[in-house]
């Protein structure tokens, strides 16, 4: 596409960068069909093309953000999977990320939006602060319909979101090392994920179980903090270089007590920012090379996995999976395959469902933020559930779990949680019922 | 100056308030946009080059609505320029003037789904690919499949009469619609043609086909199914020259021979599409075809060994037969995101001329030929079966008048169709782009007959306005022909 930036306009950064990713787009339009905010609401806006344009406009008039603009940016789930459609390899993720902070820094948003993003800026990442919070919400959750009723929806979409049981916290919830069973072949970090320990800890101790039955050493480094995903995609780019910055150092702390084959991720969200620190670090002096060399060893937990030899031959399960991949592993990471595999070696009937490549209106804090539409997705995914009746959706992230279980009574796991199972853990809580029907099959 | 200059002279008419009055009255808040940053988004389609911005753009849930908003542009003859996903190459989307814009992307709704007839019945903004993949599980497809199929209406469709890779065996979209429904310039619901082949009386589905919003604004359509056919299977042949490989075409298709699909790729073309699809392309050749048999697995190796038999008189350097669905599928991925996959290198200008193809070979070196005389590089890609060439001139949009230069390569190439025996338009259709040029195919009086029928359908001249017919003959036309606006606009 053509644009009209003076040189002057062009000798900033950022203005340049995004100058490069409209020169790439020829506003073909593919792109809408797989927008998970156009396929709901239809509105040119609302699609990655619409938005473009705008923030074209925007950035070449030096105008602030306008309310359009801030409104529609706002609707964006940043689910990319407009990236996967573009066959002219528009950078639509990061454009969007410098639309969000120039909204954070310049544009107009409500008293209340704005209450609602720093609460969540300054709880989610924070387990303890979270873990609080969570106790004030469970006092404050019968009271939801109540704020509904004053207009302050997303206070109701979080209460209505928030899980119903508090968990009992990992044994590793506060850092350590898990030794690996039998001899060692590799040792990992794992990064366990700031909301996921608080509200799902079986996740992460499913993990830690699977990889040192494999022989892996894993380290759960102390003081691990956000990785920087949440403030990011709010537009809050000091904050999130923060976390990073500060995530590099424990990394390289450890790396100090032995070498590192794997920086391990099974919240797929973070996956996506932490292996990207590259581009968020890059206006940091002289620390680039340092950040590739690290960057390079992230990898989501099904990619390390298909490296080493999962397979069970036994006919130990009849159940049937269907796969919901997240975004960020889709499109965010371009993983396709690789949970299905892991899932279809240990056993499992794996099934996909339609429309995959459609967001399920989690999203991050999405569906706090933008209650309508992520019921829309929410119900959406529900009846492609329906449709394939599988006996489990097994997913990649804590956000999509949460989300997919509140508008499908269909079972919603972490595939990890699954493997584990297969290869010798406890049967996931959610799950116990299925296990007669695997000690039947078993029997027979 | 370019052709396009004059179009600015047009804008910025007065508009009553009142119109916003009766719109808001009609549609709930979120089906209107007035905002500047929100319209400016509606400024343009996929034809970037061009773009003004509309007065209001509007979307209506249905017919209905539809109807009411016809009326409301009826009663103050303003121009309505029907929408669907914006994806048109022509540029027939644009509101050329202070129009409303009809957005029809949210009347995205399957209506009914008939196996035993074949037909499915939907509204007009659901996207061509959507179609296939309702009855995908049955085992029927909706046969024409243009390039943005994944993201394309089928009014839109039915607006420029789309083809598509598939269509040298299946036909364009003409040729698998049965049925629409249509709201008049006036705002009158209207049902032409049925679920059956041959409706009775005279055959106005066909008139409305390929009529680019002028006539009407059409709101569902009633489409032919066709049962998947069991198997398919890409062939890949290599030439290194452009001649071999155009030569080899028609040497298929004189034979006797109509694969699915035939279709065209040059060098450049061949590199920016792979590195959107890993589809394997080879990269050392100067032309690619894409040839696809379908059938059983019988029919289907039969077919391509006599195909290859009959390539091998032209010496292809390269031959690879898809062997699984996943290598067919990234060989059509590759293709079928040629337009996009080109803005990797540069922006373009895509053409979209049609020539006989006995031609073929005489006409790409000559478009080389004239694109090197202005020093624009190009990239064919094209569904050669049917002859339907989209030769894709790059050049650099930044430039000052460089818009104007490509135009005018653009316009040669075209010539050089009609003149070859070809016409101007495959299946993108006229819109603004090359409305110009539709004087190198009709003479005044076949335009002024053309013209006749759209007064018919629009006596206020309102739907989608300055489209299709050279502007001064239009407006001379207008003149002469039509009955003072018949609105109460004061």
């Amino acid at each position: 596409m053509k644009t009209e930036f003076t040189k002057r306009q062009l000798r900033n950064a950022d203005t340049q960068l995004a100058n490069d990713i409209f020169r790439r787009c020829v506003h073909c339009g593919l792109c809408t069909a797989t927008c998970s905010s156009y396929v709901v609401l239809g509105d040119e806006r609302d699609s990655p093309r619409g938005r473009i344009y705008m923030i074209k406009e925007m950035l070449e008039t030096g105008a602030a953000p306008d309310q359009t603009l801030t409104k529609h940016m706002d609707r964006c789930l940043s689910c990319f999977s407009c990236m996967t459609t573009c066959p002219s390899g528009v950078d639509y993720m990061h454009l969007s990320d410098l639309a969000r902070q120039e909204i954070e820094e310049k544009g107009h948003r409500s008293l209340r939006v704005r209450m609602m993003r720093s609460l969540l800026s300054e709880t989610l990442p924070y387990p303890k602060k979270l873990a609080v919070s969570l106790w004030l919400g469970k006092l404050a959750r019968p009271f939801r319909s109540l704020f509904k009723a004053i207009g302050f929806k997303e206070m109701h979409a979080m209460l209505e979101l928030m899980p119903k049981k508090m968990k009992r916290s990992a044994e590793f919830a506060g850092g350590g090392t898990a030794r690996p069973l039998g001899q060692q072949h590799k040792r990992v970090l794992l990064m366990t994920g700031c909301a996921q320990k608080v509200i799902r800890p079986s996740i992460n101790d499913a993990s830690i179980r699977l990889m040192a039955r494999q022989g892996i050493e894993v380290v759960i480094p102390k003081n691990i903090g956000c990785c920087g995903a949440l403030d990011q995609h709010m537009g809050r780019e000091k904050a999130a270089v923060q976390h990073a910055l500060r995530n590099l150092k424990i990394w390289q702390a450890e790396e100090e007590h032995g070498p590192i084959d794997g920086i391990i991720m099974n919240t797929s969200g973070c996956g996506t920012t932490v292996k990207d620190y590259g581009h968020l670090l890059s206006k940091q002096k002289g620390i680039a090379e340092e950040v590739e060399r690290l960057t390079e060893k992230v990898f989501d937990i099904s990619e390390f996995l298909m490296n080493s030899d999962l397979r069970t031959a036994e006919q130990w399960t009849d159940l049937k999976v269907a796969v919901h991949m997240p975004c960020s592993m889709m499109h965010g990471q371009k993983i396709t395959h690789q949970p299905a595999d892991l899932l279809q070696n240990a056993g499992f009937t794996v099934m996909t469902l339609d429309e995959a490549h459609i967001c399920c209106g989690s999203a991050g804090t999405y569906n706090i933020l933008q209650p309508e539409i992520a019921t829309s997705l929410g119900e959406r995914k529900a009846e492609h559930i329906n449709r394939v009746k599988p006996d489990i959706v097994a997913t990649g992230n804590l956000g999509c779990l949460t989300q997919m279980s509140h508008y499908s009574s269909t079972p919603i796991v972490h595939f990890i949680e699954l493997l584990d199972w297969a290869y010798g853990g406890p049967c996931p809580e959610s799950l116990e019922h299925f296990q007669n029907r695997v000690d039947k099959l078993a029997k027979d | 100056m370019g052709i396009f200059s004059k179009l600015q002279d047009k804008i910025k008419s007065a508009v009553p308030r009142s119109v916003i009055r009766d719109l808001s009255e009609l549609l709930s808040e979120d089906q209107i946009v007035l905002d500047q940053s929100g319209l400016k988004a509606y400024e343009t389609d996929a034809l970037t080059a061009i773009k003004v911005i509309p007065f209001v753009v509007v979307m209506p849930h249905t017919t209905e609505e539809v109807a009411a908003i016809a009326a409301i542009s009826h009663k103050y003859s303003i121009p309505l320029v029907p929408r669907g996903a914006g994806t048109s190459l022509a540029g027939g989307a644009i509101p050329l003037s202070n129009a409303i814009v009809i957005c029809l992307s949210r009347m995205n709704r399957i209506l009914d789904i008939d196996l035993t007839n074949r037909t499915a019945t939907v509204q007009a903004g659901v996207t061509n690919l959507a179609i296939s993949a309702a009855v995908d599980r049955d085992g029927f497809f909706y046969a024409p499949d243009p390039s943005s199929q994944l993201s394309c209406t089928i009014a839109g469709n039915i607006a420029m009469n789309s083809g598509g890779a598939h269509c040298l065996k299946y036909g364009v979209t003409t040729h698998n619609l049965l049925g629409v429904k249509m709201v008049t310039a006036e705002g009158e619901v209207l049902d032409f043609g049925g679920p059956y082949y041959d409706p009775a009386g005279y055959d106005f589905l066909s008139i409305i086909t390929g009529s680019e919003g002028g006539l009407g604004i059409v709101t569902e359509a009633t489409v032919m199914l066709r049962p998947k056919p069991e198997g398919a299977r890409p062939l890949l042949l290599g030439f290194d020259t452009h001649d071999a490989a155009g030569d080899c075409v028609a040497a298929i298709i004189a034979a006797g021979h109509l694969p699915v699909a035939i279709e065209f790729m040059d060098k450049p073309a061949i590199h920016s599409c792979e590195k959107h699809a890993n589809a394997g392309y080879p990269l050392d050749v100067e032309a690619l075809l894409i040839i696809e048999v379908e059938g059983s697995e019988e029919e289907i190796d039969v077919g391509i060994q006599q195909i290859l038999r009959i390539a091998s008189q032209f010496n292809p350097s390269h031959k690879r037969v898809a062997q699984t669905k996943e290598e067919a599928a990234a060989i059509w991925l590759g293709r079928k995101s040629a337009f996009g996959a080109l803005g990797r290198i540069s922006e373009y200008l895509c053409m979209d001329g049609v020539i006989p193809l006995s031609k073929l070979s005489h006409v790409l070196a000559k478009i080389t030929e004239i694109c090197k005389s202005y020093k624009f590089d190009v990239a064919n890609i094209f569904h050669a079966g049917d002859g339907n060439l989209h030769p894709l001139i790059m050049y650099d949009a930044n430039r000052p008048g460089e818009f104007e230069r490509v135009e005018k390569c653009g316009a040669e190439i075209l010539e050089l169709c009609v003149l070859a025996g070809g016409c101007i338009t495959g299946e993108h259709g006229v819109g603004v782009e090359k409305r110009e040029l539709m004087g190198l195919q009709f003479d005044e009086t076949d335009l002024y007959n053309q013209m006749r029928i759209k007064l018919i359908f629009d006596p206020n001249w309102d739907l989608n306005p300055d489209k299709v017919f050279p502007l001064e003959i239009a407006e001379k036309f207008r003149e002469e022909e039509m009955i003072k606006p018949q609105g109460d606009n004061q």
